[in-house]
Formats: C-alpha cells, structure tokens, sequence
C-alpha cells in the first residue's frame, strides 16, 4: 500500500466528491477514507488514499487533479503521506 | 483521519503554499580527485566526464520528490573537490579551462549553480592554489554557474593576510570583467573563514577532501514559516519566542530530512547532511529579517538587531538538531543583503549599515553576504573587510565569509539588478579611512589561544 492525502478546498457546490471521486478511480487510485467540512461555506476535504494500483505516472495524477481543480474553481493537491507523516509525528 | 489530524494536514499545505517552505537545495557532492591528471586539456575532460555520469539523474529524482511530497525543491545543485586541488598536477597556470568544464558539466546535467572553484590557503599556498586563484576573475566572467570561494583563515591556522590581500583585489578584479552585468562574477566569489566541508549552499559550496566519494546534503529553507508562527504570538515573552521559533525549526528540518533520505535512496549515493539554514529569497514572505521584526524592531538594523538574531539563530539550531540524523554544513540564519526583502529596505532607508551587518555576523551563521557597495571601494578597504570578518570567524570559533560587490560605475544608494534569487540591492556606504598600510604588511595573523577566554 501506497498511501497518499488528497486535499481540496475552496467554495461548496454540487459534485466536488463524485468529480474527485470519479477521476481518481479512473486512475486506479483506491479511497480509503474521507474526512470533510464546511466552515464559512468553505469546504475542505482530506483524503487518504492508496496508489499502489495507480495506472499512469503520479505526475500525470497529479496534473490531472490540477486541471480538475481548474475547472471547478478549488485547489485540489496530492501529496505523499510521508511529508505529513514525518512533519507532525516523530 | 487515520493518526493524521486534518488540522496538521492543512497546517502543513498552509506551510507550503501561502508561507513559501520549500527545500532551498539538494546538491550533490563528488570528489574529483581522480581526475587529476598530466595536463589540463586532460584534467578538464575527466572532471567533465564525472560530473555528468554522478549527476546525471540528480535533477530528474529532485523532480520527481518534488511532484510525489508536493513540496517545491528550487535548486538541483553540484558541489566539487577544491578545483585548487583537481589541477595542481597538470602545472597549467590558467586554470579557466576547468571552470568552463565544471560550467559545460553544470548545463548538461541541468543544475543552476556548481561550486568549488576554490583554494584552501589558510595557512599557505601551493601552485596550484596561486594559480586558480589569479584565474578566479577570468573564469567567473566567463562562466554561467560556476562558484568560487577561497579559505583564508581557521581557528586553528590563524589569518593568512598575504590571501586576504590577494582577495581584495581578485574580487575587485571579477567585477570589473563582469561590468555590464553589475559585477554579477562577484556574486558567484566567497572569501571565508572555517570554511566548512559540506555545506550545500552557494556560493560556497565546495566537497571536502574529508569527505566520500559522493554525497548527497540537503538545505532547507522557511523564514516565512518562522514569521507566521511568530505572528500568533505577538507580544509575547522571548521565552515563547524561543519555544515557537524552535517548534517551527523542528518541523521545517523534519521535511529536509525526509527529501534527503529519499534522493538518497533514489540515487543510490549516500545521505551526508541536512543543512539547518534559514535562507531568505527576494520574494515577499521569504525573508529573514521580517523575523526580526516581528520581534519587535522597526527595521532589521535597529538597535536589539543583534540579539533577536542571536535568539533566531540558537533556536533554530536546537529545534533542528532533533530533526534530522546528520546536520551540518552552515546551519543557522543567513543575512544575505540582495536576497531578502527585509534586508533590502532596511539598506535602503538606510537603517541597516555594513558595521551593524558586521556585528549580526558574530551570531548568525555566515558573514557579510550579498552586500553591493560603491565600484570605487579600493581593494585594500575589501582586504580589511575580509580581515575583520575573518577574525570574527576565527576568535569565536565559527564560520564566517564575506561576498561583497563592488559595483562598477554605481554609488552609495544606487539600485543594482543582480536578477532572480540573487535579488537586488542598493550601494551601502563603506567606510573610507585609508587602511593601506595595514593590509599591505602581508604575512600570517597567528591562530588564537583558546583558554583565558574573556
């Protein structure tokens, strides 16, 4: 298992789960838990995720959350657990 | 979230993208003393040669760490064994052609800077050692990414005043030849003392003879994380500086020492250090001396400047030795004038001068870095700028330096373009009583006693 965390944020709206969702099984990217919430009508979203199964280069990915992210108006990253990981646990 | 709080997930993306933490270098270490060789024609090929097979994947893996932790890493860089060193064998006097095979191996392998067209003259000189350092003007001007740097002095050695004679007009020299670009060859020249052997940074990077075969060290980066950490505690005792100063240091290291572990790992060359700097850029939330005055002070330069540095630079240090295995190189806060916002203001309006620049360097982790002054300073005023930096240096037991700009044709406040991380800067006044006499002695400063200390 390859774990990674998925963030996005920006203005609620319709679709922002199923859109992430979507592109990130068609990349062959598992979800393996969702953390969300709506502050000030600001949604954030944290996911971890398993990229072991990730079917092209985790550039690719990554560009294509950013087009994504693009095109409904948040910014969507995703970053290995390990940064995280090593930043805040010792 | 699995362990994971979403807090600390945001906190560290907040770090990332809105305080600009970024690793500031991964640069690789490779001896070149195997190349040595019968000629220079011959030397230059070999040093070529072994950069361009050592480094050929550094930028490729730097990328790749880059896109999978989603931190920026803004320079892939190259460090050698003293150039001095590599061609002495050749008995060539010019040694520009190994500077333009260090530069050609640079561009190949896609780095922006390599350093170690140096010499070690602490104590004395070898051939080798006079003639790459009469070539440094030369070399420098005809070079892109080549740095140079020459050790002058060392605790243990003392002062060799003969080079930093030398070093006053050699760096006089490289900016007259790099006149229409502002000096800009100077910028690329470090005179230091306690040079140390592994420090990633430019542009005194040079790989140690004490050091392997190749290494990998890596420098972080993060004032603008500092400031931030500072802003929640506004007004505040120093106690909690210290504390939040040391906590922030903690994390941003920790990040250092993940990305050198796994270029490492990815380049199958082992890790040397992670170098502990606070470094500054010319961008707006980058800066060391916004630190300072988050402090509390007007301007970096304002009296109280030297002890908020002293506390920045010590609590860095103690929350970044717990963060990482190996550190070393400079390790503390950078005050390089060009490259910091701050700085550059502070020098502007005239609230930071070149002997309170001077006395910071007592407590911070360099010297007098990145400092233009007017094109007419003489080389014996640069002589004796490098003479004091150096006893600062030598006396306390630490490293210092000086990489001064005399700009041709500018004055005191005049604005100089040195462009991308090196910034810009105005002139700053230097003293002008005559210190001739003084420099033209020549000799050896002796190494200092180490007890009785007062």
């Amino acid at each position: 298992m390859v774990k990674s965390i998925v963030t996005v944020v920006g203005h609620d709206k319709v679709g922002i789960i199923a859109n992430v969702a979507v592109l990130l099984a068609k990349y062959g990217v598992n979800i393996l838990d969702i953390n969300q919430t709506i502050m000030q009508e600001y949604f954030t979203m944290v996911m971890l995720v398993d990229t072991q199964g990730l079917t092209t280069s985790y550039h690719d990915l990554k560009e294509a959350l950013d087009r994504l992210g693009e095109e409904m108006e948040l910014s969507i990253r995703i970053q290995h657990e390990d940064i995280f990981r090593s930043m805040h646990r010792i | 979230m699995i362990s994971l709080e979403q807090r600390e997930i945001m906190d560290t993306l907040r770090m990332i993208e809105e305080e600009n933490l970024d690793i500031r270098t991964i640069t690789m270490g490779i001896s070149l003393r195997d190349c040595a060789a019968a000629s220079m024609e011959e030397t230059a090929r070999r040093v070529y040669d072994k950069i361009t097979r050592q480094a050929r994947n550094l930028v490729k893996v730097g990328e790749a760490i880059e896109d999978e932790l989603g931190i920026p890493i803004v320079n892939k860089r190259i460090s050698v064994t003293p150039a001095a060193i590599v061609g002495e064998a050749s008995g060539a006097q010019d040694y520009v052609p190994l500077a333009q095979a260090m530069d050609r191996a640079a561009r190949e392998v896609g780095v922006n800077f390599i350093g170690g067209f140096s010499a070690l003259v602490h104590k004395g000189y070898t051939g080798g050692d006079h003639a790459l350092i009469a070539s440094i003007p030369q070399a420098l001007a005809e070079t892109e990414r080549v740095c140079a740097s020459v050790n002058v002095a060392t605790t243990k050695t003392g002062i060799n005043m003969d080079a930093v004679a030398q070093m006053g007009r050699v760096i006089q020299q490289t900016a007259r030849l790099t006149a229409d670009q502002d000096g800009l060859g100077a910028a690329k020249l470090v005179a230091f003392a306690n040079a140390v052997e592994d420090n990633p940074f430019m542009a005194g990077a040079f790989h140690g003879v004490g050091e392997p075969e190749c290494v990998v060290n890596v420098g972080v980066s993060g004032p603008g994380v500092v400031k931030s950490a500072l802003e929640k505690v506004k007004g505040q005792s120093f106690d909690v500086v210290a504390e939040t100063i040391k906590r922030t240091a903690f994390r941003i290291t920790r990040v250092g020492q993940l990305v050198a572990q796994e270029a490492s790992k990815r380049l199958n060359v082992p890790f040397g250090i992670v170098d502990l700097s606070l470094a500054p850029t010319p961008a707006v939330g980058d800066s060391v001396a916004h630190i300072l005055t988050e402090m509390g002070l007007e301007y970096a330069g304002a009296p109280g400047t030297t002890a908020a540095l002293a506390l920045l630079n010590d609590a860095v240090k103690k929350g970044g030795v717990m963060a990482s295995n190996h550190v070393g190189g400079l390790s503390g806060a950078f005050i390089p004038v060009s490259e910091d916002a701050g700085m550059i203001e502070a020098a502007r309006i005239g609230a930071l001068s070149l002997e309170k620049l001077e006395a910071m360097t007592c407590v911070c982790s360099v010297g007098l870095d990145m400092i233009a002054v007017p094109g007419d300073t003489s080389a014996e005023t640069l002589s004796a700028i490098i003479a004091d930096e150096a006893a600062i240096g030598v006396i306390n037991q630490k490293t210092t330096a000086v990489r001064i700009i005399p700009v041709p044709g500018k004055g005191v406040g005049d604005r100089v373009e040195f462009g991308g991380l090196l910034g810009h800067a105005y002139c700053m006044s230097v003293n002008g009583y005559g210190c001739q006499d003084f420099i033209a002695r020549g000799g050896r400063i002796p190494a200092p006693i180490h007890s009785l200390r007062n």
